[in-house]
């Protein structure tokens, strides 16, 4: 009973999250992290040394650590994972120059080791999912997470060619159900909806589920790298709290005995 | 000495260990000081459910006293390091991410625990005669342990711990004439830097520390000189056996000790460690997710808010919306949140109340503490989100209905119809 309302009290707080900032109205996929999935996290890894590296450091994770975590051996982490002739015990930085970069992009490239805590993991599996050609933006490119950003598709060659475009969907009844045609049967009434993403298919080298995994592992592996004490922090506190429970039983049974003598 | 008896075969063990400590007793009051505190301490027998959060108290501050030493060891307070340093703490320190944990998440229990431990007093009367001085030295420890939060929260130098310093520093740049030069003289700078940071980091480490540990003292002093209040608001001294043991009475050692405190400690570290290993961000709520990113002057939070501890508080503030008597609205939020915190020290004097606990008063003073509870949590939830004209007319007939508790005290406190005390103590 006691603790039972410590307990609500602590597990209801965070039923009302913080509003985020810089919010798009976009609507946001799901995005469910699996600290589990090692092929997810080290195909993350790859794809992050690959795609994003060369702009983007974790400038406060180190390739060792992360090899370790994500079960790489050392010699494969350093030839396939270290690419700016750095030793593994090193941070993950990029070989950028902060101040061309800033000529280049208007702001140096931010470092993402917190990405997924700051704008948390969903926002960064949307954001990739969501670039589409733009000619009036400087590289070509808009995002519809966030707009105006100044950052070329960096995968734009495992995507291929999305546009933003006018596609016909179908129409919702008040009801909130679909509308279809009473005059043929199972044919949807649709109207004209704009904004919305479409692929050019086969301008990619992935299809668009490989590319929905490719974002999902590197979101997944940002999320780790966010908080890399999380692997070890849940194995330990499952002891933890066992430890406390039955720690709890035999205090409990031994206060029983002084209450006895109270009463 | 008399608590001894466990090797009563008279061995020579026990008889050196008697002898040893006659020895320290003649020169140090070891003995008398262990049964003054502990085993010939009587308390009430009948503390409950509210009483546990003394005692937590006691055991977050050791744990924050604990994972600060060893966090000092390895943070760096610069304007370049702190941020970078955290995280080294998180990634390349051994369990640097439990002592982490253990400290941020400490922050929140503290003010759960202390939160509740005041709640205890004012339901069952604690600060009444003769606890007055005790109910004041742990409102000192209260406001202290604000400010020991202020400071610490700048330290990991994230984005939130930058504007949210910068927010509650510009308060003092409110008050008229001397403000803008008092609030350089506080930063050590024209914006909040380095030099600040450092500032901050000598007062949390140091000097709050050691006026904390010293004030809890002085408040166990005093605790133990007037004797514990319960949840009946009855003098366990008034009856007295022929040694004068109070006969609602038990010692606090081993009684409370272990049979009342220990399981609830175990119960408490089972929730806390809940939160520590699982869900040390708490949606936000313990350590908000602009902080993640480094202290940036040129980049403003679109929404600060502090950490929720403070959100009553802070809601208060943001509820003064209006200048008066030629100050500023700012100036007046600053009074509105400074005496919202330090009213309660006033408690003693604003009870008229014939009885003490709750049990027994009558339904105004029921009343106005279920409003006063309410406000908080309506002020504390306020405190949370971006303002809004719905949020700030709520937020200020919240901030009416907290003075109200304390402003009309004198009045219904005396006007209402109170329940008989009982002679002794009840059991419940």
């Amino acid at each position: 009973m006691r603790f039972k309302f410590l307990l609500l009290l602590l597990l209801t707080a965070p039923s009302v999250t913080l509003a985020a900032s810089e919010e798009s109205d976009w609507p946001m996929e799901p995005f469910e992290a699996n600290l589990q999935d090692m092929p997810s996290l080290q195909n993350g890894y790859r794809l992050f040394v690959n795609y994003c590296l060369g702009c983007h450091s974790l400038q406060y994770q180190r390739y060792e650590r992360t090899a370790d975590d994500l079960q790489i051996p050392h010699d494969v982490a350093l030839d396939e994972l270290v690419f700016t002739g750095q030793k593994i015990g090193e941070q993950m930085k990029s070989a950028m120059d902060r101040e061309l970069a800033k000529n280049w992009f208007g702001a140096p490239p931010p470092d993402l080791t917190m990405v997924t805590r700051v704008r948390g993991p969903e926002w960064v599996y949307n954001y990739l999912k969501t670039f589409y050609l733009d000619s009036s933006r400087p590289l070509g490119v808009n995002n519809k997470v966030f707009p105006n950003v100044g950052m070329p598709h960096a995968l734009l060659e495992l995507q291929g060619i999305q546009r933003s475009d006018c596609v016909q969907v179908p129409k919702i009844a008040p009801n909130g159900g679909e509308m279809r045609d009473p005059l043929v049967p199972g044919k949807a009434i649709t109207e004209e909806k704009c904004g919305e993403l479409v692929l050019e298919e086969g301008t990619g080298l992935y299809t668009p589920e490989e590319y929905d995994q490719a974002v999902h592992d590197i979101t997944n592996f940002l999320f780790y790298v966010g908080d890399p004490s999380r692997l070890e922090r849940h194995r330990i506190g499952i002891y933890v709290l066992l430890f406390l429970v039955i720690l709890y039983v035999f205090t409990w049974l031994l206060g029983r005995e002084y209450n006895k003598a109270v009463r | 000495m008399a608590e001894v008896p466990h090797n009563q075969g008279g061995s020579k063990v026990a008889a050196a260990w008697t002898s040893f400590i006659g020895w320290v007793d003649e020169r140090f009051p070891l003995t008398e000081t262990y049964e003054y505190h502990l085993s010939r301490y009587w308390a009430p027998k009948n503390f409950n459910f509210w009483y546990f959060f003394g005692v937590l108290s006691v055991v977050v501050l050791v744990n924050q006293l604990l994972t600060g030493i060893w966090l000092t060891m390895s943070y760096i307070p610069s304007g370049d390091g702190a941020f970078a340093s955290v995280e080294y703490i998180m990634r390349d320190v051994e369990f640097g991410w439990l002592l982490r944990y253990l400290h941020s998440t400490g922050a929140s229990a503290f003010f759960i625990v202390v939160y509740l431990h005041m709640f205890r007093g004012l339901i069952y009367g604690s600060y009444r005669k003769p606890r007055e001085l005790l109910w004041l030295i742990g409102m000192a420890i209260f406001v202290v342990l604000m400010a020991e939060g202020f400071f610490g929260y700048l330290l990991p130098w994230g984005n939130m711990s930058y504007w949210g310093a910068q927010v509650i520093v510009s308060l003092v740049g409110a008050i008229p004439l001397i403000g803008p030069d008092l609030m350089e003289w506080v930063r050590g700078d024209f914006l909040m830097s380095e030099i600040t940071l450092n500032r901050f980091f000598a007062l949390h480490v140091i000097a709050l520390p050691l006026v904390l540990v010293m004030l809890v003292f002085v408040h166990i002093v005093a605790l133990h000189h007037v004797g514990s209040n319960n949840p009946d608001g009855v003098e366990i001294k008034k009856h007295k056996d022929a040694n004068g043991v109070p006969l609602d009475g038990i010692p606090f050692h081993p009684y409370y000790t272990i049979g009342h405190d220990l399981p609830a400690i175990v119960a408490f570290l089972f929730v806390f460690c809940a939160v520590v290993f699982f869900a040390p961000e708490m949606g936000g709520y313990f350590l908000e997710k602009p902080n993640f990113e480094q202290a940036n002057p040129l980049k403003t939070p679109l929404h600060i808010a502090p950490v929720w501890y403070y959100t009553p508080y802070y809601a208060m503030l943001r509820a003064s919306t209006f200048p008066l008597f030629g100050l500023t609205a700012k100036f007046w939020g600053f009074v509105v949140m400074a005496g919202a915190i330090v009213l309660p020290a006033a408690l003693p004097w604003l009870d008229r109340s014939p009885v003490k606990s709750i049990r027994y008063k009558g339904m105004f003073s029921k009343v106005m503490l279920g409003l006063f509870v309410i406000s908080f949590f309506v002020l504390g939830y306020l405190g949370t989100i971006p303002p809004s004209k719905l949020a700030t007319a709520v937020a200020q007939f919240s901030t009416v209905v907290y003075f109200a508790y304390f402003v009309l005290m004198p009045w219904y406190t005396r006007v209402e119809k109170t329940k008989p005390v009982p002679e002794r103590v009840t059991m419940r």
